[in-house]
């Protein structure tokens, strides 16, 4: 009986859900009728760099790429958790790996056009993956150097044929790629903007200010870093998979550049622009929270604001000391620096809440369990004194930005109780992230965040700390802790292999590394963000995605 | 950029021997023109701003231990009392969406927060007085550095003459082609992101002998030239030119002859550069380019207050007042002081 009911019940259901897709379906050419047209207006107080889709590694500009080109897989253009689920894009369908994991066959789909209205064919697919090493992208030696013939292209730019990695037929329409080793993370890591197809014959230079033709519903129309970056519809453009990359609904997107933060929000407030790029300043949050609370959406976001402690310079040298600012820090009163509890969580994890991976659990807290509750200045003191480091000069490298100073001038603060000699040196955003990496500047302690690439727990764990991410006198050093311990590597290693045949088991394996790393301490994990997105009355459609935060195709502004 | 020209100053000697404005039997031109000075209103309410300013500052460790706080470190997760009732210092907003964090604002009670809190839940008005201290420390100390290192580039350039005036003057010339404050935030930016060791002495990133060092490098061509030039026309001067008959020591004729007839115009020169370095330090604190966090200046105090424009106005205003007076006070001062040395001005 319970049976039959559960069957009724899930009839009913399919059949619900089926007529709820249908309607939607429809729906969506209604609302495509109703809403299509207008010119959406975004504001930024600066540009993001080059508008090369395979050089450009800005949150900022991976928003707006994905209006713009199309990879062979994408993430779906879907709001919450979804956004994270690849999907086929160019390809017809995501193919199953074959040769023990190592190959992968894509059939590229017919009729895709790209925006100057030449066509999309095997040779484009082949010269894009060439061109992410002859221009030596900035994720081509990280994500796509397990491809056959990546070390040759690494080893030689410009001579790089991916010979044996990336092969197409142009009869069958296929793409083949060969991986040296089973990669379970490579459908993620081709999903991403550096390994969008672009014409065959794009320059394998940097493209900088001029745009490359793309595939997507828009295309660059023209771009001036000091001014403006103006998106029009793509005339070529013809939906082939709404989840994929779907038609969008406004007719033009004109991103302004120069605006500072309050002018941001003014002009949103005012009407002049639909959104701001840049979190609101924080004494306009109070107003923006209150007067306009109808037009602002917060979502969390899979990333962490950390101080990653130099391992191989005193006094962070000694693990004792890295514990003890662990317990130290109060990461409430951070939370209030990033603008309240609203806007930011507290964290004591390398790996976000919601993350692959995450498991919650807290070690540098009064009471250690699950969740951070409170600083333990005792233990933290206590840890200090037998290190024996007290008195020791310490400096903070910051961004010299309001968060990043705010949250350097409290980590002083932290560091003067216990016992240190500390102070704050606050330099430039342009040069903040790339100095603290370099092992030549001396950079004891800083203040970093980093935001997720895809949802996998090795973008952190891996990227972030692995001895292959240290790179001594490099500016491209991003394990800035300059930790390294093989035999962490080799579990993460292990768990990569795991997550092949064995997704959960790994994540579970990742759950445990995240807390073997903590144990260590190389880095104080401090709060996750959460994104705010502050746009104008007219903007319709909201919908968020946790891997390019607004889906902007998916508003319309009439 | 304004600095006086070349002060019309008499040397010391002609001072006390020239015509219409000559002081009273007895009486040395410097006590003439002390006398000139008190006479002057302006510049006697001048005066005492600044020492009201500078008097201030001193007592600030004495208003901080009296609150008992330490303006330097991050409180926020404090409270404080007000009213009788213990409130945070950072008050969550509670209201729509519960977005943002504010400082608490003044309280106009010398018991605490008089100014309210910074975005670190510091107290305001203690920080401004440490921050005023910092200021004018960094702008006496630049204001010194500048006048030492010009009075001997114009001295050794004006008085040799020569191929030294020429590779000085040069030297002059290519500093003086940098905008001042470009060249000040270009110094400080490379300075800035590590120590650097002069000799036995090593200089840390967030040192204040940067900023003085720095202020007090870029103005040396506007004071040296002027002093170059005093020096071109004391060279030719009868008492200078007879005691080089007599053979005394070039370093004798420096010392007994020159300098003291420089003197003037350096006195001049003090208020002018001491404004200057408040408003430049203050600038390049301002883009986190002079004195660092937690160290306080008026500058820093500013851009600590530019994110609370809106909600915390004073935290921004304080420190802005305080620049204006002070350097409104040494402008006026500044004035009144060449007036007083201006013998032949006062002739007129």
């Amino acid at each position: 009986m319970t049976m039959r009911l559960g069957r009724a019940a899930l009839a009913g259901a399919a059949l619900l859900t089926t007529t709820a897709i249908a309607a939607s379906a429809q729906t969506r050419e209604e609302l495509m009728e109703q809403h299509r047209g207008g010119t959406l207006r975004l504001v930024a107080s600066a540009a993001g760099g080059t508008i090369d889709p395979q050089i450009n590694y800005t949150a900022q500009y991976w928003q707006v790429m994905q209006l713009v080109y199309d990879g062979l897989l994408t993430f779906q253009k879907a709001g919450g958790e979804e956004g994270g689920v690849v999907v086929a894009d160019l390809a017809t369908e995501i193919p199953e790996p074959t040769n023990d994991g190592k190959t992968y066959v894509f059939q590229l789909r017919d009729g895709i056009k790209f925006s100057d209205g030449s066509d999309v064919g095997v040779d484009d697919v082949v010269a894009s993956f060439q061109r992410i090493f002859k221009i030596s992208g900035p994720t081509s030696g990280t994500f796509y150097n397990g491809i056959v013939g990546a070390e040759a292209c690494i080893a030689a730019p410009p001579d790089c044929t991916l010979e044996g990695g990336v092969v197409g037929d142009e009869a069958a329409r296929t793409v083949t790629i060969n991986l040296v080793a089973p990669d379970p993370e490579f459908l993620l890591k081709i999903s991403v903007p550096h390994a969008v197809i672009l014409p065959a014959e794009t320059p394998a230079t940097d493209a900088g200010v001029t745009p490359i033709p793309g595939t997507g519903p828009y295309y660059f129309e023209s771009y001036n870093p000091n001014e403006s970056l103006v998106m029009s519809r793509n005339p070529h453009f013809q939906e082939w998979s709404a989840e994929a990359q779907p038609d969008g609904y406004v007719d033009r997107i004109e991103y302004g550049f120069g605006l500072t933060d309050e002018a941001q929000v003014t002009a949103v407030q005012n009407g002049q622009a639909d959104w701001m790029f840049d979190q609101p300043p924080a004494d306009r949050l109070n107003e923006i929270g209150t007067q306009y609370a109808e037009q602002v959406h917060v979502n969390p976001l899979t990333a962490f604001w950390y101080a990653p402690m130099n391992t191989n310079l005193p006094p962070f040298d000694d693990v004792r000391v890295r514990q003890a600012v662990n317990y130290a820090i109060d990461r409430n009163a951070l939370v209030q620096v990033f603008g309240g509890a609203v806007l930011a969580q507290p964290v004591c994890q390398i790996l976000p809440p919601g993350f692959p991976g995450h498991e919650d659990t807290c070690v540098y807290t009064q009471d250690p369990g699950t969740t951070w509750t409170a600083p333990d200045m005792d233990k933290a003191r206590a840890l200090v004194e037998e290190s024996g480091t007290a008195g020791q000069d310490v400096t903070v490298v910051v961004e010299d930005t309001t968060v990043s100073r705010g949250v350097g001038t409290y980590l002083q603060s932290v560091l003067t109780d216990l016992g240190y000699n500390a102070s704050v040196n606050a330099i430039s955003s342009n040069i903040q992230f790339t100095y603290i990496q370099n092992t030549n500047n001396n950079v004891q302690i800083s203040v970093s965040q980093w935001y997720q690439d895809y949802p996998a727990a090795s973008n952190f764990l891996n990227v972030l700390l692995s001895c292959a991410s240290f790179h001594p006198g490099s500016d491209a050093s991003v394990n800035i802790s300059g930790y390294c311990n093989p035999d962490l590597d080799a579990r993460m290693q292990a768990a990569m292999d795991l997550a092949v045949t064995d997704p959960e088991a790994a994540n579970a394996e990742w759950a445990k590394i995240d807390q073997a790393f903590m144990a260590e301490a190389p880095v104080a994990p401090l709060f996750t963000p959460k994104a705010i997105d502050f746009l104008s009355t007219r903007v319709g459609n909201y919908v968020f995605s946790n891997q390019y935060k607004w889906v902007m195709s998916e508003a319309w502004v009439q | 950029m304004s600095l006086p020209s070349e002060p019309v100053l008499a040397p010391a000697a002609e001072v006390a021997g020239s015509g219409p404005s000559r002081p009273a039997e007895g009486r040395g031109p410097w006590r003439t023109a002390v006398r000139r000075l008190r006479r002057n209103r302006s510049a006697m309410v001048s005066l005492a701003v600044l020492l009201a300013v500078a008097a201030l500052t001193l007592l600030a460790p004495a208003y901080a231990g009296w609150l008992g706080i330490d303006p330097f470190r991050s409180n926020l997760a404090g409270t404080t009392v007000i009213d009788g009732q213990s409130v945070p210092v950072m008050e969550p907003s509670t209201t729509g969406l519960g977005l943002g964090v504010t400082p608490i604002g003044p309280t106009w009670d010398l018991g605490g927060y008089l100014l309210g809190a910074d975005n670190q839940g510091r107290d305001v008005a203690a920080r401004l007085l440490y921050g005023g201290r910092n200021s004018l420390l960094i702008a006496g100390s630049a204001t010194a550095l500048c006048l030492v290192l010009a009075t001997l580039v114009g001295l050794v350039a004006g008085y040799m003459g020569g191929i030294v005036d020429m590779v000085l003057s040069r030297i002059l010339d290519v500093l003086w082609a940098f905008p001042v404050y470009l060249l000040a935030i270009s110094l400080s930016i490379v300075l800035l992101t590590s120590a650097f060791t002069i000799g036995p002495v090593t200089i840390t990133a967030g040192s204040l002998l940067l900023p003085i060092g720095i202020i007090g490098v870029i103005y040396v061509p506007y004071v040296a030239r002027p002093i170059r030039a005093r020096v071109l026309t004391l060279r030719q001067s009868e008492f200078v030119l007879a005691a080089i008959g007599l053979g005394l020591p070039t370093g004798r004729i420096l010392r007994k002859d020159v300098l003291p007839n420089l003197l003037p115009t350096l006195i001049v020169f003090v208020p002018i550069l001491l404004a200057l370095a408040i408003t430049t330090e203050s600038a390049l604190s301002y883009l986190s380019i002079g004195v660092q966090p937690p160290d306080a200046s008026w500058g820093t105090i500013i851009q600590d207050g530019q994110t609370l424009l809106y909600s915390r106005p004073w935290v921004a205003l304080a420190p802005g007042l305080a620049i204006v007076v002070t350097v409104l006070a040494l402008n006026v001062l500044g004035d009144a002081v060449r007036d007083a040395l201006d013998a032949r001005g006062h002739g007129r």
